[in-house]
């Protein structure tokens, strides 16, 4: 796969304080991207940067191989955290408005505005003011005239904030249509289930540092402890004891309808699952056997409290 | 890709089409002519009350020097002491006793002229009364003298001095009114722009970042971009309104003076009463043609020209520097300590024009100020009808283009930076440290 956006080395500093330092990024085409960090990391900084709102001092960013240029902007499509609508003006021709500045053309963009209305079930609202919509609403309008010039690169900033369960679904079903269509995206969120759900890149940013990037799977690998979890009904009650002399045991819970034994256990670097369920089974029902992987929500936590250490 | 007309066209159109800038504009002309109409209607009541002023002369030189007229009745009383003269006075309520002392009949100077009244009294009644009685000495001390009614009369002279420059131009007294009506409109008329619609970008611009759509407008189009968008598209709605404003303003005015029959120039600004003053001192059918000469002998092509530049560059100085508050702050509230820079130039270049401008269009004071480029706009439009050489008023523009260009350029810097900004409010500190982001 080719790498549809590469940041290098890029550095931004505002008077004393340093918004990103040295942060460097690949993002690979047709991915959903996820960008994470805690608040004032430096994420809306890097997609400032990205959209050329703001210069960086320095570092390069390159689009398809060719550096940003004022061209680029009909590329990208963003749907930044802090969004709004022009008040006074009626659903349809902000809509227009907003997608002739990305570069259609205005029968080119009714008509795609029209399908998109359709798609997310907004037909009917076109000679709506904007003052009438509450904010779920408004936001469907916004994501429409994201996506709307069809750009290679779509960058949402908390896309599902404000939508209820529903219309996230039906905005999360688009998001990956999108990228099925061959759209990159690069995806900033505090909501870890849909990173989980969506992602298949991340990057983790804290305190204007890059700290982790990557496969999400291969950050996961990485991060696991080789822990299991285990649910065992014992035919003798030494049990406990026995496996606390030979394992790395801790206590764990999980819901379960056996009164049995929980507890995780770390394996050493020589030590095989296989072999502790062989062992387990020598000494009762094994109702319970999962290996622990550590979710993103793990992942992120860890690296920033460590980062902060 | 150029987003500018798209821009233009977005802030014309919400503009045009925004209800109280609808209101504004039909109303505004309605409420000023109908307050105007009131004005004069309240003068002309004012005018028709007769007053009666009784006059006590002792002297008897005056017995013929008083003609009453549409608004003052003279009444005199005779062989009354002041005391009985002024009891009746009081009775009849008059609005006041003019009592004249007997003097020794020589050669007088300084003669004993009291008023007696409830209220005081309007200056321009005293000094009218105190002329009449000049004049009515000085007559009877030259004939005193020795010098006959003829002879004053054959002594009185008119005149009247032409003006010519040394190519040979003339010009008239006329032309100098005209002048200061042309250069007084010019210049007022762009601060009232400035005012008006330098306010309303500024509101735009805050709107845009309280709506928060700012972030998604600007990952579209250049800052500066949206801020020159800005400031032509409401400038064209200034415009527009403005033509209303005229259109309707004119069309009302005739019917209103033609329906209540009322005469609107009743109520005149100090400089038609100059004009009118004017008129009067020549004859009245020296009067059309002498407009119409003055108006031609205005530089036109130099007046038309040196307002459309000085108008625009000044106006678009001001406007950016208007954005740039709009994007520096979160709300209107927050605009006030960055309002008075901006208004302090603004004024000064009125009161400038006003004040030394008309006294002397080449002194070193107006000739200074139309040189600064935050005041020349104002001050340069208010001169040049006086002729004002190619030279300086080339040199006044370059300055301004400079400056201009300077200050967009800095208020870009700050527009930048600032539309992104949310929450506190920044100090002329941070505003400069912005440059540098």
């Amino acid at each position: 796969m080719s790498k549809l956006l590469q940041v290098n080395q890029v550095t931004k500093t505002f008077g004393n304080h340093t918004a990103l330092n040295k942060v460097s990024l690949d993002i690979e085409k047709g991915q959903i991207f996820g960008l994470l960090g805690p608040n004032g990391a430096g994420k809306t900084t890097l997609i400032r940067i990205i959209n050329q709102i703001t210069i960086p001092d320095s570092g390069t960013v390159l689009l398809d191989g060719e550096a940003l240029q004022a061209h680029h902007i009909k590329n990208i499509g963003y749907l930044p955290e802090e969004r709004g609508l022009y008040k006074s003006m009626k659903v349809g021709e902000q809509a227009l408005y907003l997608a002739q500045l990305k570069g259609l053309s205005k029968t080119e963009a009714k008509k795609r505005l029209k399908i998109w209305f359709e798609r997310l079930e907004i037909g009917n609202w076109w000679d709506k003011k904007i003052q009438e919509l509450s904010k779920g609403m408004a936001q469907k309008i916004q994501f429409v005239v994201t996506v709307l010039h069809e750009p290679k690169l779509l960058i949402f900033d908390e896309p599902f904030s404000g939508f209820d369960p529903i219309n996230a679904n039906l905005i999360k079903d688009q998001i990956l249509r999108l990228r099925e269509d061959g759209a990159t995206v690069i995806f900033s969120t505090h909501r870890m289930e849909s990173v989980e759900e969506l992602c298949d890149d991340i990057a983790l940013i804290d305190k204007s540092n890059k700290l982790i990037d990557g496969n999400l799977l291969d950050i996961k690998r990485q991060f696991k402890t080789n822990t299991y979890q285990i649910g065992i009904v014992p035919n003798s009650t030494s049990l406990e004891a026995e496996l606390k002399a030979n394992f790395d045991v801790s206590p764990t819970q999980f819901k379960s309808i056996n009164n049995e034994l929980q507890l995780n256990v770390k394996l050493e670097v020589n030590q095989n699952p296989n072999d502790l369920l062989q062992y387990l089974i020598t000494k009762g029902n094994v109702s319970h056997f999962v290996e622990l992987i550590p979710s993103a929500n793990d992942i992120f936590i860890q690296t920033v409290n460590n980062n902060n250490n | 890709m150029n987003h500018l007309p798209l821009i233009i066209k977005r802030e014309y159109i919400t503009k045009v089409r925004n209800k109280s800038f609808i209101i504004m504009t039909f109303l505004s002309p309605l409420l000023f002519i109908t307050l105007m109409s009131v004005v004069a209607y309240l003068t002309q009541l004012n005018d028709a009350k007769v007053r009666t002023i009784s006059i006590l002369d002792q002297s008897g030189l005056f017995q013929k020097s008083f003609q009453s007229s549409k608004a003052l009745k003279y009444v005199y009383l005779k062989g009354k002491t002041d005391k009985e003269a002024k009891e009746i006075a009081k009775a009849s309520k008059s609005y006041g006793l003019l009592y004249i002392k007997a003097f020794p009949n020589k050669l007088t100077k300084n003669v004993s002229v009291q008023f007696f009244s409830d209220e005081s009294v309007s200056p321009g009644i005293i000094s009218d009364f105190e002329d009449i009685i000049a004049q009515r000495l000085r007559y009877l001390n030259l004939k005193k003298i020795g010098i006959d009614t003829k002879d004053i009369k054959s002594a009185t002279v008119d005149v009247t001095i032409k003006q010519e420059n040394y190519l040979g131009v003339t010009s008239s007294k006329m032309e100098g009114y005209l002048k200061l009506i042309f250069g007084g409109a010019a210049g007022y008329l762009l601060f009232m722009f400035i005012i008006i619609y330098g306010n309303m970008i500024m509101r735009s611009v805050i709107e845009e970042k309280t709506s928060r759509i700012i972030e998604v407008i600007i990952s579209s189009v250049k800052p500066i971009h949206l801020m020159l968008g800005k400031i032509i598209g409401t400038s064209l709605a200034g415009i527009t309104q403005f033509a209303i404003w005229l259109i309707l303003g004119s069309i009302l005015m005739v019917v209103i003076s033609l329906i209540f029959n009322i005469d609107l120039s009743a109520s005149q600004t100090p400089q038609q009463m100059l004009v009118s003053q004017a008129i009067e001192t020549q004859g009245l059918n020296m009067q059309i043609q002498d407009v119409l000469t003055a108006f031609l002998h205005l530089p036109i092509a130099n007046l038309v020209i040196a307002f459309v530049l000085f108008f625009v560059c000044g106006y678009l100085l001001y406007s950016s520097i208007y954005a740039a508050i709009g994007a520096a702050v979160d709300n209107e509230t927050d605009t006030q300590q960055f309002m008075l820079p901006v208004l302090i130039p603004l004024m000064l270049a009125v009161y400038i024009g006003f004040f030394t401008v008309i006294d002397n269009p080449h002194g070193t004071v107006s000739t200074i100020f139309s040189f600064i480029p935050f005041t020349s706009p104002v001050v340069m439009l208010m001169r040049i009808p006086f002729g004002v050489p190619v030279w300086q008023q080339m040199l006044s523009l370059a300055l301004l283009i400079l400056t201009f260009l300077g200050t967009v350029w800095f208020a870009a810097k700050i527009y930048r930076v600032g539309i992104l900004m949310y929450g506190k409010k920044p100090s002329y500190k941070e505003l400069l440290k912005w440059i540098k982001y």
